[in-house]
């Protein structure tokens, strides 16, 4: 990729330390981290490697112990705690492996809560609200409760709230846990249409059908960066050479 | 091929477009060609017999093909057949034992290497498996082959513990 472009994320050094002394865990150890405008990335490694709290630091849901830490070119890791709350409202979008759905909420609802929590008028959020449900193939189920819609709905509806403000970043974690083999599909189908759409994605996923659709995958082991892959391309080989077909 | 036809007599194109439809990308390489000497191979064998329709040229496309009797009972037996694709897992598996006891090469960058042309093919089924309409043929297909990379992917983690276990261990 040839970035001129300043990055969207920067990671140097990053660090999240646990307990003290004796019991001191490493969370995440020490890394270097930077993602493109508009790529996807996706980090990959086992449970409790480290990826979830290196992605609740990239969106300023947690703080680092050490280590810098930019996004959309401002330094966040010591930023105060107003200016986290304004960056998790305005320029970070959220994506859960459990959704986090208000239950009482409709569909229409969630997805307006950050926009009004923005500050714009209940009539611009209704309409922002509309036009991502549609946008994620849920418009006729705008006024479900999370508890009439299917888990693959759910977590459309919360991708959808995860746009609402027009984040500069998404971060997305496990995305597709809870989910089955069709669902997954349609999410996997959702954020290749982000993807094209310029948004910037950053994945963490022990699932190798959502880090294999990234640009770039990273594996992770015990909070450090052990191997980098470029995906972009796929194989040199036609699709038929997956399959053995005679007779 | 003759599974296509226990159905009702057809021509080479007609057996094609249905392979196309059930296997969707994956079956882009199939020519024409190879339908054809496939049902002339098997003409050979009496499981399929040809007939040409009245007033018509004697080209290969221009036939119809059905099944004998022994072409039947041929479908029968595979119906009832229980072979399947055996993993072919050794080959790799020796590969990291001999790279790791002659010293020739480091197991771990031989798993990192195997598993990046595993990821490209996942990504290559997944993206294709994307494409597909719901409810297609060849999505079927496709989860198929997702999942079986999948399944090979894991072992490369098991392989990736085992091995960076042995070198802990040999370092200390």
């Amino acid at each position: 990729m040839t970035t001129e472009a300043q990055p969207m994320v920067r990671a140097r050094g990053l660090r999240k330390e646990y307990g003290s002394q004796a019991s001191l865990v490493r969370a995440v150890d020490g890394v270097d981290l930077e993602v493109s405008p508009g790529e996807t990335l996706a980090v990959m490694g086992p449970s409790g490697c480290g990826k979830s709290t290196l992605l609740h630091m990239l969106g300023g849901l947690d703080r680092p112990s050490a280590g810098e830490l930019w996004l959309a070119g401002r330094r966040i890791d010591h930023m105060s705690e107003r200016g986290m709350a304004g960056l998790r409202r305005d320029t970070v979008g959220f994506v859960f492996q459990a959704f986090h759905l208000m239950d009482e909420l409709t569909a229409a609802e969630n997805v307006e809560l950050p926009v009004l929590l923005a500050g714009r008028s209940p009539r611009a959020a209704r309409r922002r609200a509309m036009e991502l449900l549609d946008r994620v193939g849920l418009a006729d189920r705008a006024r479900h409760l999370p508890s009439q819609l299917s888990g693959g709905q759910r977590q459309r509806v919360a991708i959808a709230r995860a746009l609402a403000n027009r984040p500069q970043v998404v971060l997305a974690d496990e995305p597709t846990g809870n989910l089955d083999s069709e669902a997954t599909l349609d999410i996997l189908r959702l954020f290749e249409s982000l993807h094209e759409a310029g948004q910037t994605l950053v994945i963490v996923t022990h699932d190798s059908r959502i880090a294999a659709t990234a640009d770039r995958l990273i594996s992770m082991r015990d909070g450090a960066f052990i191997d980098e892959t470029r995906l972009t391309g796929g194989t040199s080989g036609r699709l038929s050479s997956l399959v053995d077909l005679d007779g | 091929m003759l599974a296509l036809l226990a159905k009702e007599p057809s021509h080479g194109y007609q057996l094609r477009a249905r392979l196309r439809q059930a296997l969707g990308p994956l079956g882009e390489a199939m020519n024409d060609g190879q339908v054809y000497v496939t049902l002339t191979r098997l003409e050979k064998a009496g499981e399929v017999v040809s007939e040409r329709a009245a007033g018509m040229p004697d080209r290969p496309d221009r036939k119809t093909y059905a099944l004998t009797a022994h072409g039947q009972q041929r479908v029968a037996e595979w119906l009832a057949e229980v072979s399947w694709p055996k993993p072919d897992l050794a080959e790799f598996h020796l590969k990291l034992l001999a790279a790791a006891a002659a010293r020739l090469a480091d197991p771990l960058a031989i798993i990192d290497a195997q598993r990046r042309e595993l990821l490209r093919r996942l990504r290559d089924a997944q993206r294709a498996a994307m494409a597909e309409a719901d409810g297609s043929e060849a999505a079927l297909l496709l989860e198929g082959v997702v999942l079986r990379l999948q399944a090979d992917l894991r072992w490369l983690e098991a392989c990736e513990r085992s091995w960076g276990g042995r070198k802990a261990r040999a370092k200390a």
